[in-house]
Parts: structure tokens; C-alpha cells; sequence
């Protein structure tokens, strides 16, 4: 009984936090819209709805409504197991972020996270090297050379940036001493945030972060003016519609990750010697967490619009002759600053 | 232990019953109005040349190569990295020492991997 | 039978079947793709078993690096899938002799073991703090040959990069 509980809140939870996160992606492509015709000095999406506010929906039911076409030389099966391999993940990663400290509610504690799993972190990092498939069955399944040529530089590209964010986040891993998320993030208390104690570290691991997504300016995976559309050249209806989810979902789930491992998690500075009540204080670190997330998804947005593609053997070299040395380097000075001060 | 990995198991399984019905309903509502100029292989309006799954760079197979020896070099800092703070208390600063033989062997490694150029792409 | 051994069956036949489709597709993209479930079972096995960062080593390890490493020769190689795998030579007899030497071994052990049936007691906290105080107390010698073996497949991958820069 206790069990099925137990399976009936994990459930609940579950179901807000897909619920909310679709929302979110769909607003997230909204507000990259916004903000890029903003920077551009444009309108952008002015239509549907108020300023354009029911827009996400719209180009939804759109893409459900297209015809899905497969290439007659494509390999049918892995080319439908493409977009649910990259999906899958990107929803499955959300499993160990924390988003909130304990609450208590009807006389039980709550955690507000999916699952707080010791190994959380390397659950992340796991889930993240399966997102290569998606990419590269993608391009492999779809019989075309852009298609081709986009996945198997993207499995490249995000291998090679993987070993940097393996390295950054080893750095944290020391000062927490524990590889479960809530853990980490109550390791950063008060001002003790990861990106001040260890900058070198904080830079790699949002550098990783761009790669890993395929965002600009890494997106050479999808370069449009050599390679089309990359990996979902050959993709239409709602399997484009997968990938373009998967890149959004994965957006967020990386500012998250950026959030909890570096920026102090849900934790707002000193919240607890303000003496609110219990619930107030929840509330109020829940919201910080998602304030904290949304300021680095504009920073995501707005580094999109200002900085040109990079060209892919400058890619390579920036991961491999750069921020590897610099992640590495990040791990000697957290090691050093443990030995010295003793934190 | 064991129970922590229950929502775990049901995310993993709500993610697939979700990605699922997201592909599913690419064939639901769109018309299905296939012919062979629509389902050719898309080449910016030319007629495909040359093969489709042409050689590629041996560079890609390096880097997967270069992928896996540091991945394992990570996954050995971390169970160290856990670690550290209690071996500091116990050994005082040889608990270093060690794992900096370790990473010094290796980078020994990236840089011969440099010198030689394999990391160099054009 | 409780809902572990539910898991338990769940995971072992999702390795089992997987890894039957590995030797006997015959397209060797499909082999490859149902090696990931294979490693995927074996991962979700060991949580089971309470080792759970050996589970994540599995996944980041073997799916994340080598099964992309033999995807990448699978792509490196023009037509390989139109290649039937087969090889010419049928060896069965000697074949038959092999399995049946080793399957009788196996059975030797499975039934001459004294298997202790109690459940083990889970670790509450995760098996990475015990692994890294053995590898770096009582295993160190062990740890810094691993240190070499990397070294040595370093130097091997630099190799193959030079004898494309002669060629070209």
C-alpha cells in the first residue's frame, strides 16, 4: 500500500512536471521568436491571438495536419525510431532535477524533484550520450548526404564536448561530495555558488552546453547554408516536430542543469535567516529556480542572435584544444582551493 | 536503495509512451498522398549524384577513439572526486598523489595525440 | 514474486532477445542498433544488483562511446550494408565441440555452486565512494596500470591519424 502511494505521487509529479515542461518548450519557441525580432528590431509573431500569444499552438496543429513523408530510399524503421530516440531522452533527462527544496504536505514530506537517485548527475551525462543516436540514426536512416554528413558531425561534435562537461562537472563533484542533485545544490549555500568559487569550470560547462544542444553558434549539425536542414533534412509532419520538441526540451534541461550544478540550484541566498513560514520560503525558492533558469535561456537566446556560426574544424579545435585543457585545469584549482582554505 | 530508482523507472516509461504517440500522430490527421517526385531524396532540386552513404573522414573514428579513453579518465575522477575531502582528512596530501600520476599519464597522452596532429582538422 | 523479480525477468529478457538479434541480423546497422539494447538491459540489471555507478559506467562507457565507435566504422565503410555477413567456411563440427565443452563448464559451475539465496543488503549511499577508496588506498598500483593501458590506446589512435597524413 505504502508503495502505491508512494508510485501515486512519483505519478502526479511526473505528469505536472511533463505537463509544464511542454508548456514551457512551447513558449520557449515563442519567446526565441520575440526576443530575435526584438534584437533584430522586428514584430515578430503578431497574429495569433494576443501578440501573437496562441502562435505555439498554431504551428502545432499545422505540423500535425502536414503530410509525413519518408524518402522511398530511406530506411523506414530507424527513420521513425530517430525522433522517438532523441525525444525520449530529452524527456527522460528532467527524472533528476531538482527544482525545489522538501516540502511537507497532508503530514508526509515531499520532495520537489522526480527522483532524488544517488548517481543523479551521471544519470544525466548517461541519458545524454544515448542522445547521440537519435542524431545519428537520423542521418544515417534518411538516405540523403546532408542528412548524412549533419549526424555523423553532430555524434562527433557532441562526443568531443562531452569529455569537458565530464571534467567541469567533476570539479563540482569535489566540492559536494555527492553526485545526487539536491545534495549539490544544498552544498551551494548562501553565496557559495559554483560559477564564483570555480569561474574556469562554469565557462567550459555553458561552452559544452551550447554544443551539446546544437545551439548557435554550434549548430553545425544543421548548417543551413551547407547542409540544408542536417540530420531532419529528410523529416516532415510531427517527427520534425519531435526534433524540433527535443531541441527546446533539451535547452531546458541543460539551463537546468547549468542552474543546479553552478548557480545554487532553487536555493535563494540566505532565505532561511529572513524568518518567513515554511511554505513562503518553498515558494520562493521554487520561483528563484525558475527565474534562474529562465535568465539563462535568455542568455542562450540572445548569444544566438549575436555571435556567427563557427566553422566546424574551429569547433573541434575550440573543444578539443581548449576547453578540455581548461576543464582539466578548473579540476586542479577546485582540488587547490580544497587543500588551501579547506572548504 | 532500490526504491529511489522507481520514478525513475516510471519517467522512463511515461517518456516512451510519450515519444511514442508523438511519432504515432505524424500518420494520424496529415494526408498520405505519396508519389515518387515527393519521396525522392531531397538534393537542392538536382537528381541525386553519386552514392548516398559515400566514405567519410577517418578523423570521425579518431575522435570517437579519443572519446572513450578520456571518458574512462573521467569516470575515474569521480569516484575520487567523491572521495576527496575524507582521503585529504586521513592521508593529508599524498591523497593526491595518485590521481595526479593518473592525469598526468594520460595528458601525456592528449599531448602526443596533438603533437602528431590528430587533432588538427581541415 | 515480487515486483523485483518482475524487473529482474523484464531486464534479462530484454538483453536475451537483443542479443539474439545481434548475431543473427543480417543488416549490420540492425545488429548494431540492438546492441544498445543489450547494453541498456545489462545497465538496468546492475541497478538491481544495488551497483549503481557501475550501471551508469555501463551506459556512458559502452553505449555512449563504443557502440558509437562501431557506428562510426559501420558509416566510415562505403556499401557495407548491402554485404551479406557470412562467413564462407561453416566450421559446425568443431563449432558444436566448442559450445558444448563450455556450456558443460558453465552448467558444472551453475549447479556445483553453493549460491547464497538471501537477498544482499543495498548500499544507502552510492557504491562510487567505496570504489574510490579501494582504487586509491588498496588497488592504487591497479589504478595507475589503468592509467598506462589508456596511455597505450592514446598512442594507438594517434597512429591511425598519422598513416591518413601520409596518404594524403
Amino acid at each position: 500500500m505504502e508503495l502505491l502511494i508512494q508510485a501515486g505521487i512519483a505519478l502526479a509529479k511526473i505528469l505536472i512536471v511533463i505537463t509544464v515542461m511542454l508548456l514551457t518548450v512551447s513558449y520557449l519557441v515563442y519567446f526565441e521568436r520575440k526576443i530575435s525580432a526584438w534584437i533584430q528590431n522586428r514584430r515578430g509573431p503578431n497574429r495569433v491571438g494576443w501578440y501573437g500569444a496562441l502562435q505555439p499552438f498554431a504551428d502545432v496543429f499545422k505540423l500535425l495536419l502536414k503530410e509525413d513523408i519518408v524518402p522511398s530510399n530511406a530506411n523506414k524503421f530507424i527513420h521513425s525510431l530517430a525522433p522517438f530516440i532523441t525525444l525520449f531522452v530529452s524527456f527522460a533527462t528532467y527524472a533528476v532535477i531538482p527544482f525545489g527544496p522538501d516540502i511537507k504536505l497532508f503530514g508526509r514530506t515531499i520532495q520537489l524533484a522526480l527522483a532524488d537517485v544517488n548517481i543523479g548527475v551521471l544519470y544525466v551525462l548517461a541519458l545524454t550520450s544515448l542522445g547521440v543516436y537519435g542524431l545519428t540514426f537520423a542521418g544515417w536512416s534518411s538516405g540523403s548526404k546532408y542528412s548524412l554528413l549533419g549526424g555523423i558531425r553532430s555524434s562527433a561534435q557532441m562526443i568531443s564536448y562531452e569529455v569537458s562537461m565530464g571534467f567541469s562537472i567533476a570539479g563540482v563533484i569535489l566540492l559536494s561530495e555527492s553526485l545526487r542533485p539536491m545534495a549539490i545544490v544544498e552544498s551551494q549555500y548562501g553565496f557559495m555558488w559554483n560559477a564564483l568559487i570555480q569561474p574556469i569550470g562554469f565557462i567550459t560547462i555553458v561552452v559544452s552546453a551550447f554544443a551539446e544542444t546544437n545551439r548557435l553558434p554550434f549548430d553545425l549539425p544543421e548548417a543551413e547554408p551547407e547542409l540544408v536542414g542536417g540530420y531532419h533534412t529528410e523529416y516532415s509532419s510531427m517527427k520534425f516536430a519531435g526534433f524540433f520538441l527535443a531541441e527546446y526540451a533539451n535547452m531546458i534541461i541543460a539551463s537546468a542543469m547549468i542552474v543546479t550544478l553552478y548557480l545554487g540550484g532553487w536555493q535563494f541566498p540566505y532565505i532561511d535567516k529572513f524568518g518567513l513560514s515554511m511554505g513562503l520560503t518553498a515558494g520562493i525558492q521554487v520561483l528563484s529556480f525558475l527565474l534562474k533558469m529562465a535568465l539563462v535561456l535568455f542568455f542562450f537566446i540572445w548569444v544566438r542572435w549575436s555571435i556567427p556560426r563557427f566553422r566546424y574544424d574551429q569547433l573541434m579545435n575550440l573543444g578539443w584544444k581548449v576547453m578540455f585543457p581548461l576543464s582539466l585545469l578548473n579540476l586542479i584549482w577546485v582540488a587547490a582551493l580544497i587543500m588551501i582554505f579547506n572548504i | 536503495m532500490i526504491e529511489q530508482y522507481i520514478p525513475i523507472f516510471l519517467v522512463i516509461g511515461v517518456s516512451v509512451v510519450f515519444s511514442m504517440a508523438v511519432i504515432a500522430s505524424s500518420k494520424l490527421f496529415g494526408p498520405q498522398r505519396p508519389d515518387s517526385e515527393k519521396l525522392s531524396t531531397y538534393e537542392s532540386g538536382m537528381k541525386p549524384v553519386g552514392g548516398v552513404r559515400e566514405r567519410i573522414s577517418i578523423k570521425y573514428y579518431l575522435v570517437a577513439m579519443l572519446f572513450i579513453v578520456f571518458d574512462i579518465e573521467v569516470i575515474f575522477v569521480y569516484p575520487w572526486g567523491v572521495e576527496f575531502k575524507k582521503l585529504l582528512g586521513e592521508q593529508g596530501i599524498s591523497a593526491l598523489v595518485p590521481m595526479i600520476i593518473f592525469l598526468v599519464v594520460l595528458e601525456l597522452g592528449y599531448l602526443y595525440v596533438y603533437k602528431k596532429g590528430g587533432l588538427k582538422w581541415d | 514474486m515480487n515486483i523485483y523479480d518482475i524487473v529482474f525477468y523484464l531486464f534479462a529478457a530484454i538483453t536475451l532477445a537483443s542479443a539474439f538479434v545481434v548475431v543473427t541480423a543480417r543488416n549490420i546497422i540492425y545488429s548494431a542498433f540492438s546492441l544498445l539494447f543489450t547494453f541498456f538491459g545489462i545497465a538496468g540489471l546492475y541497478v538491481l544488483l544495488g551497483a549503481d555507478f557501475i550501471a551508469v559506467v555501463q551506459l556512458m562507457v559502452y553505449v555512449g562511446g563504443i557502440l558509437v565507435l562501431i557506428l562510426f566504422g559501420v558509416m566510415l565503410t562505403n556499401k557495407i550494408t548491402s554485404v551479406q555477413i557470412k562467413t564462407g567456411t561453416l566450421q559446425v563440427i568443431p563449432a558444436i565441440l566448442g559450445t558444448a565443452l563450455m556450456a558443460g563448464v558453465l552448467i558444472k559451475i551453475f549447479t556445483g555452486t553453493n549460491w547464497h539465496s538471501q537477498m544482499a543488503q543495498y548500499p544507502t549511499k552510492t557504491t562510487a565512494y567505496a570504489l574510490g577508496h579501494i582504487l586509491l588506498t588498496d588497488y592504487v598500483l591497479i589504478f595507475e596500470l589503468l592509467g598506462i593501458l589508456l596511455l597505450i590506446a592514446l598512442i594507438g589512435a594517434a597512429t591511425i591519424a598519422r598513416k591518413e597524413e601520409k596518404a594524403s
